[in-house]
């Protein structure tokens, strides 16, 4: 290791010290850049200053990330938005966690990614399967990889109720499907993710897979229209098949407070193994925008025109769906 | 407009005596009356300290002596440790406010209320939407302590209002404070080393500086500012971000064992826990201060995580564990390891 280099310091453009220490403990009087160190103390500058040439190895590159997303979580030092949204945990930790999961598990292909937006609002409606609600984190994660934007879904107060499950659904940027809260979104300009079925899509019996339900009371096309957000029709192929549900335990399912208790081969069955869902193989379409903008402060509140809205929504994931479903040659492979 | 007389209740705590303070340093202010049981706790000059119970009838001919025109009732109290138990806080908020409604109502001059009350009328609850703005009503009202009684509180403020529409009413919902000097049940619980949570939920927070607090209760009291708002510095924290950034080890607990430990808690008398405040540890709230901003003129000095790191700052809270100890464990770390994977990696080169 060559000697201290001495950086002169031009002490009127200096706005900060470096925030290092040097060999004797003193703090360093450098000038900081960026990262609040100066060249000699920044920790992604050690290495290039302690081996001359050589480049720094993919290794030191993780190490380095690991190490300042651990300092940055036992210090508190991230930000969050008012929904709870932690970009760095969800960047960080919970979609490396599910890539996997996404590129091998599903091998999930994504089409016609240019009708997402790259900036501004959208309401993208999808259809609800599965039993488990995988599809809406697969839709998340499809539009953080399509486009680089995250998605923020609207969710049941039973998940964000739940221990764990609903503390990561916060910070993973997800609310509550509720009116505030969807507009608010909307009105930020954030991409929001919503599936009008419910837990009547998602919870639905396998000999009904692919025919859609009831798309709620059409209150996401109200919310579109109050904020002129475009909806994206996206039809989700493969997540039927994920946990074929053959029958529902009604009582079961009362007295846990569930809306269904799912049977399915594996599940109970197999008990925990049973969770495991069929590695299936996806695809997700995302259908032409429909635009919100311009029919009038007044369509909102015309319920026949919401209804009408509502359909087309409806039919054009409907339509998506089946056409999928016809090149579609196997449902695993 | 003639000088303005003004009459505090809960003089003697924290808020209610800065507060008092700050007008005093207002010449415009002509008369300041401190209302309450106990001495007050700040220096005041120019105040007049009247020794009175608001739960008291006699109350209406302390506010027809002294002639007042403004009200400022922040005598609402959050924890029950102070005054006895729970009946006895009870007894202090509503039936205190009742009789001081009931005495405003007699007060002829009386042409302004200004009251202090609290987001926690929103509850806590998951069915709830993320931000609450003023004419939002919860999914469900809190059934119990300090929130319930926010609640009840508010309502009789707002029947006050109706029954004399020409006193204008401000109430204002202030965020939990935060801040180098005032002292309640959540500062007590950031200060102890190791913070107990619950379990798989994870709260967002909103805080408000006590400094903003005293600022907004200032302004309410000089303009005329009708109307409900929120008070609260922008953005949020989570409990566990706010337990790491005061350099605190959290406890996660499991929720059936919350409300047990919340009594040992209690017993140390360290930190005054309230079984209703266990939801509020699980699911948290957040107030949308737009109108405070666009309508009430008001923006807070203090976001919440500036309000919170100058709790932290100026109470010299003991940290577990400091940025600038992180700070160097991850410098040493990454020349530790980068060293290590350099040294085994390059003998292979050479016999390569």
């Amino acid at each position: 290791m060559g000697e201290a280099r001495v950086i002169p310091i031009d002490k009127h453009v200096a706005r900060g010290l470096c925030r290092g220490r040097t060999a004797g403990g003193r703090p360093c009087r450098n000038r900081a850049g960026e990262s609040g160190y100066c060249r000699r103390h920044e920790p992604a500058a050690l290495a290039t200053a302690t081996a001359e040439v050589e480049d720094r190895s993919r290794f030191e590159v993780e190490l380095e990330r690991l190490l300042s997303f651990t300092r940055r979580r036992m210090t508190g030092d991230y930000a969050v938005d008012d929904f709870g949204f932690d970009a760095d945990l969800t960047e960080n930790v919970l979609i490396p966690m599910l890539r996997p999961v996404y590129d091998r598990w599903w091998r999930i292909e994504q089409k016609c990614l240019e009708n997402l937006p790259s900036e501004g609002a959208a309401l993208l409606v999808g259809n609800h399967s599965g039993t488990l609600p995988w599809d809406a984190l697969m839709m998340k994660l499809g539009v953080f990889e399509g486009i680089g934007r995250h998605c923020r879904l609207l969710a049941a107060d039973l998940a964000l109720r739940l221990p764990i499950v609903g503390e990561l659904a916060r910070k993973s940027g997800n609310t509550l499907a509720c009116e505030p809260d969807t507009v608010r979104l909307l009105d930020k300009g954030e991409v929001v993710g919503v599936f009008p079925e419910g837990f009547k899509g998602v919870g639905k019996p396998f000999r009904e897979r692919y025919k859609l339900q009831r798309f709620g009371r059409g209150g996401f096309v109200e919310m579109a229209l109050k904020t002129g957000a475009p909806i994206v029709p996206v039809a989700i192929v493969g997540a039927e098949e994920i946990y074929p549900m053959i029958a529902n335990l009604r009582p079961l399912a009362r007295l846990f407070g569930f809306p269904y208790f799912p049977v399915t081969p594996t599940f109970p069955l197999l008990g925990p193994l049973g969770a495991i869902p069929l590695p299936s193989r996806w695809m997700i379409e995302y259908g032409e925008p429909i635009p919100t903008g311009g029919f009038g402060p007044d369509a909102a509140m015309d319920p026949m025109f919401v209804f009408n809205m509502t359909d087309q929504v409806r039919e054009s994931i409907q339509q998506m769906l089946y056409r999928n479903l016809m090149v579609r040659r196997n449902v695993f492979f | 407009m003639t000088k303005q007389r003004v009459l505090i209740t809960g003089v003697s705590r924290f808020l209610g005596g800065r507060l008092a303070q700050r007008l005093e340093a207002d010449p415009d202010v002509e008369e300041i009356f401190g209302v309450d049981l106990d001495e007050p706790t700040v220096e005041l000059t120019r105040t007049e300290f009247v020794r009175a119970d608001i739960r008291n009838p006699l109350i209406v001919k302390v506010l027809q002596a002294t002639e007042v025109d403004t009200v400022v009732h922040t005598a609402v109290i959050a924890t029950p440790a102070r005054v006895g138990g729970r009946a006895q806080m009870k007894e202090i908020n509503v039936i205190g406010t009742m009789q001081l409604f009931a005495a405003c109502q007699k007060a002829e001059r009386l042409r302004k209320v200004v009251m202090k009350s609290t987001t926690a009328v929103y509850g806590s609850d998951p069915a709830d939407p993320s931000i609450f703005s003023e004419d939002m009503s919860p999914a469900s009202h809190p059934r119990g302590g300090y929130a319930k009684d926010a609640w009840e509180v508010e309502n009789y403020a707002r029947s006050f209002g109706r029954r004399r529409s020409s006193v204008l009413l401000t109430i204002l919902r202030f965020a939990n404070f935060i801040g180098p000097v005032i002292d309640t049940p959540l500062t007590r619980y950031f200060s102890l080393p190791v913070v107990p949570t619950a379990l798989g939920y994870d709260p967002r927070l909103q805080f408000v500086h006590e400094n903003d607090a005293i600022e907004v209760l200032y302004s309410a009291t000089r303009q005329d500012r009708p109307g409900t708002f929120n008070v609260a510095g922008d953005g949020i924290v989570y409990l566990s971000q706010a337990i790491r950034m005061a350099g605190k080890v959290p406890m996660p607990v499991l929720v059936p064992f919350a409300g047990l430990l919340g009594s040992m808690v209690r017993q140390t008398g360290l930190v005054d826990f309230s079984p209703e405040q266990l939801s509020f540890l699980m699911f948290g709230r957040v107030a949308d201060v737009r109108r405070l901003k666009e309508i009430f003129g008001y923006t807070p000095a203090f976001d919440t995580q500036e309000a919170f790191r100058d709790f932290i700052g100026k109470r010299k809270l003991a940290k577990v564990f400091s940025e600038e100890q992180a700070e160097r464990w991850e410098r040493d770390l990454f020349d530790f390891l980068a060293r290590r994977a350099r040294t085994r990696v390059s003998p292979a080169e050479e016999e390569a």
